[in-house]
């Protein structure tokens, strides 16, 4: 008796205690369940973050470009006055030199009397250094920010930061595809939403999914060894290069056909059947139906999908790097080899690229474009979504 | 007053029926336009796999060296000579230096008669594939084929090649397109998948749990939501950039392993799989988050309140009845998340895949190539016989591919047929 009323005592004990406590172990998950969805933001962040400073670095770096004039005499570490040759370009006031590529010392210009230089010595903390006559001089190019996006050049090598001959063939790869995926792509949903049988559905549907799940690696394949053989027996082989921008765009179009027609589809179903059923009911054709009611209705989701197709072309790597061509060029003839910025950062970064030289840091810069480019068309499409969607019911 | 007639004239009725014809004929050109346009797609996807397939097999024309009927020692052909007579005639047609760095790899005595006879083939008789033709050709001109080759080749002969074959899958990397295959980066890329999963799936199903059961719709949670959508448009190279800055750069000690004294001696600096893996994780981060959150989304909150109603805890609700009920939609959506990491190509290249690698991937911190990055440097290559290795090795991720996407398509259709 005495042990059941000590378990009860304890029981009622036990259940009176109905105090909120704090389950740490609960907490710890849920603690550790927010830093997984954090790390989205950690992600996000790093790619700003990393982009941007390396693109600094990119703006901030000097190239030396040899002007090929020599030293006329020997210089010593206390000399403000440098003689020169006559050969090589001139210099200019304001131009930062150095003694050859050995050279550590930083000058400036002050002033520039025929052959008589007279500079500031040890710019940046260096030390002002004795040199031989002959050393060739070496002026700075700085990458100025108008200049890479406005030069027509890209040579990092030897001074050319013009970035556009890049976006140029990147733009028009993106309008070659969207060419073909556009009208092929709203067919594809149109087909799809409004015509086709269930049986029709059943079948198209998987080679669409096929076609978005292939690597882009075999697309790449198959536009060099396929579509460009194609086309050079079609418009003759002196007119299309091995590599060209045309064969890539045509196959990036491909690629991205599903994901227009899918995201196409998408919309189209989400108008209601009532407004079909009103078209019928006065008379309209499927075809009426479909393009007077149902595509305007679903506008908004339809222009959702191209704009993030142009973004997908944009960023779309693998096919421009093998069939585009290597080789920045600035040329509209889709028949050419034009390295697109995708492209060029794939070649560049192919071989063991050494940490802050040009290359890995213009890698960064035209990254940070890229990434602006494709962010900024993600933004408008979900604008768009949310601005003109017309919402039923 | 004339009344208004009640219905149209007559003319009228007769233009208004032409309008019709015509309005109904246009509409019969575009239902056959339109499917026409879904046909476009299926050509393609056609083309595709008709011109990987024309590659991967078809005569080649093979110049040897040597030989080997003239390697023959009185009327034994040379497969079936002993391993003695095998090393005697390596010692004959090979350099000094040759033999010694072989016997010092491996002393003759010890090696196998079977590995004899490879070297033999190998470096004496040294076949070099001079021309290789497609399967459309080898099969239906073959006469113009054996013409081509007595004017160009004479000294070749024709012999049937699959450019995919069990060795192909075997074998080394090789810079002789013959003796070629994908070993390494097979391996690669499933040393790069386990790492990938190893941080994707934890990571991708616990922020989705988040997201779902715990986050209030409050600003920090609605910011997580967007920017995981928004990560899924960032181009993939773009993770590859971040990659190199991060893992391969900023991360050297850990993604090389001298942090924990593991380096592998042959790469020693961050261009390793570890930091491959953890690349394409970011990358499909973002893909495997918005699936497992449908697969919770699609869990009946009935099941929730019964669980609470018995007195269970938040977490244990979800471990036990939330997570088991998504599982099946949580595991498909990660399937296809990894294939798509298995097809990725540039971002590992910008991670920094190595161009040739002679031994097995062992570790984490090895040297990594992998089956896309193979077939992108093979398509690279001027020489056209690489372009039938390419496509060997196309067919052989295709194959690994389908086997992941079909694996999803039997896990999605037992889940819809066990909840139906």
């Amino acid at each position: 008796m005495d042990l059941s009323v000590t378990q009860a005592e304890e029981f009622s004990h036990r259940s009176a205690d109905l105090r909120r406590r704090t389950r740490w172990r609960e907490q710890v998950i849920q603690g550790f369940l927010f830093v997984c969805g954090a790390i989205s933001i950690l992600t996000t962040v790093g790619i700003v973050y990393e982009l941007s400073r390396e693109s600094l670095a990119f703006f901030a770096t000097r190239q030396w470009e040899n002007t090929n004039k020599p030293l006329a005499q020997d210089v010593a570490p206390d000399d403000g006055v440098l003689v020169v040759g006559t050969a090589g370009r001139p210099l200019e006031q304001g131009d930062l030199l150095r003694f050859g590529l050995q050279g550590q010392e930083i000058l400036r210009v002050l002033e520039v009397s025929g052959t008589a230089v007279r500079v500031e010595r040890g710019l940046d903390g260096n030390q002002p250094e004795a040199m031989r006559q002959g050393i060739q001089l070496y002026s700075a190019n700085e990458v100025t920010l108008l200049a890479f996006l406005t030069g027509t050049r890209w040579a990092p090598h030897s001074g050319s930061f013009g970035v556009l001959p890049l976006v140029n063939a990147t733009l028009m790869t993106t309008a070659i595809a969207m060419l073909v995926a556009l009208p092929l792509g709203l067919s594809v949903a149109i087909f799809l939403s409004e015509y086709a049988t269930r049986r029709a559905r059943g079948a198209i549907k998987p080679v669409l999914e096929v076609l978005a799940g292939v690597p882009t690696v075999v697309y790449g394949y198959f536009a060099l060894t396929y579509m460009t053989p194609v086309l050079r027996s079609i418009f003759g082989e002196g007119i299309v290069q091995i590599y060209n921008t045309a064969s890539a765009g045509l196959v990036m179009g491909i690629l991205i056909l599903p994901l227009v027609s899918s995201m196409s589809e998408d919309a189209l179903s989400a108008v209601p059947r009532s407004l079909r059923d009103a078209a019928y009911g006065l008379g309209a054709t499927r075809w009426e139906t479909a393009t007077k009611v149902v595509v305007p209705a679903a506008l908004s989701g339809i222009t959702a999908a191209f704009i993030i197709g142009i973004s997908r072309a944009i960023g779309e790597t693998m096919i421009v790097a093998i069939a585009a061509g290597a080789g920045p060029a600035f040329t509209f003839n889709p028949f050419e080899a034009a390295e697109t910025m995708t492209g060029h950062i794939v070649r560049i970064s192919g071989g063991d690229l050494s940490y802050d030289s040009v290359d890995y840091n213009s890698i960064f810069a035209i990254g940070l474009l890229l990434f602006l480019m494709t962010f900024s068309l993600n933004l408008i499409s979900q604008r768009v979504v949310r601005r003109f969607r017309e919402v039923y019911e | 007053m004339s009344r208004r007639p009640a219905g149209p004239t007559h003319v009228e009725a007769q233009e208004l029926a032409d309008i019709l014809t015509w309005r109904h004929r246009w509409s019969r050109i575009w239902r056959v336009v339109l499917p026409a346009s879904t046909i476009v797609g299926i050509l393609a996807l056609t083309a595709l796999l008709y011109n990987v397939s024309n590659q991967s097999f078809g005569y080649i024309a093979v110049e040897n060296e040597v030989d080997p009927q003239s390697l023959a020692i009185a009327g034994v052909p040379l497969g079936e000579l002993p391993k003695s007579r095998l090393v005697a005639i390596l010692q004959d047609n090979i350099s000094e230096g040759l033999y010694r760095r072989l016997e010092h790899d491996q002393p003759f005595d010890q090696r196998s008669r079977e590995d004899v006879l490879d070297l033999v083939h190998e470096r004496v008789v040294n076949p070099e594939v001079v021309a290789s033709w497609t399967l459309h050709e080898s099969l239906l001109a073959r006469d113009r084929i054996e013409a081509d080759m007595a004017r160009q080749f004479p000294a070749a002969h024709l012999e049937f090649r699959s450019w995919v074959d069990l060795d192909f899958l075997r074998s080394q990397q090789s810079p002789n397109p013959q003796i070629t295959g994908v070993r390494p980066a097979i391996l690669g890329s499933l040393w790069t998948i386990l790492i990938t999963i190893a941080f994707a799936f934890p990571i991708g199903v616990g922020a989705a749990i988040y997201l779902e059961e715990y986050a209030d719709d409050n600003r920090l949670n609605r910011l997580i939501q967007t920017n995981i959508n928004n990560l899924a448009g960032v181009p993939s190279i773009i993770y590859g950039i971040l990659g190199l800055a991060v893992f391969v750069r900023a991360l050297e000690p850990i993604t090389s392993g001298t942090a924990f004294g593991l380096a592998d001696p042959t790469t020693a600096n961050g261009r390793t799989i570890l930091s491959a893996g953890m690349t394409l994780a970011l990358l499909i981060l973002p893909l495997i988050i918005i699936n497992a959150q449908e697969a919770i989304r699609a869990v009946p909150g009935s099941l929730r309140q019964a669980s609470y109603g018995l007195g269970g805890t938040k977490w244990q609700t979800i471990w036990s009845h939330v997570l088991p009920n998504a599982l099946p939609g949580i595991l498909t959506g990660t399937i296809l998340a990894v294939s798509r990491a298995i097809g990725e190509t540039a971002p590992l290249v910008v991670v920094g895949a190595s161009t040739f690698i002679a031994i097995d991937p062992s570790s984490p911190f090895s040297k990594f190539t992998t089956l896309p990055i193979q077939i992108f440097q093979w398509t690279a290559r001027p020489q056209n016989v690489f372009r039938n290795t390419a496509a060997a090795a196309i067919i052989v991720l295709l194959v690994l591919l389908l086997t992941l996407n079909a694996s999803a398509i039997l896990l999605r259709n037992r889940f819809s047929s066990r909840s139906n």
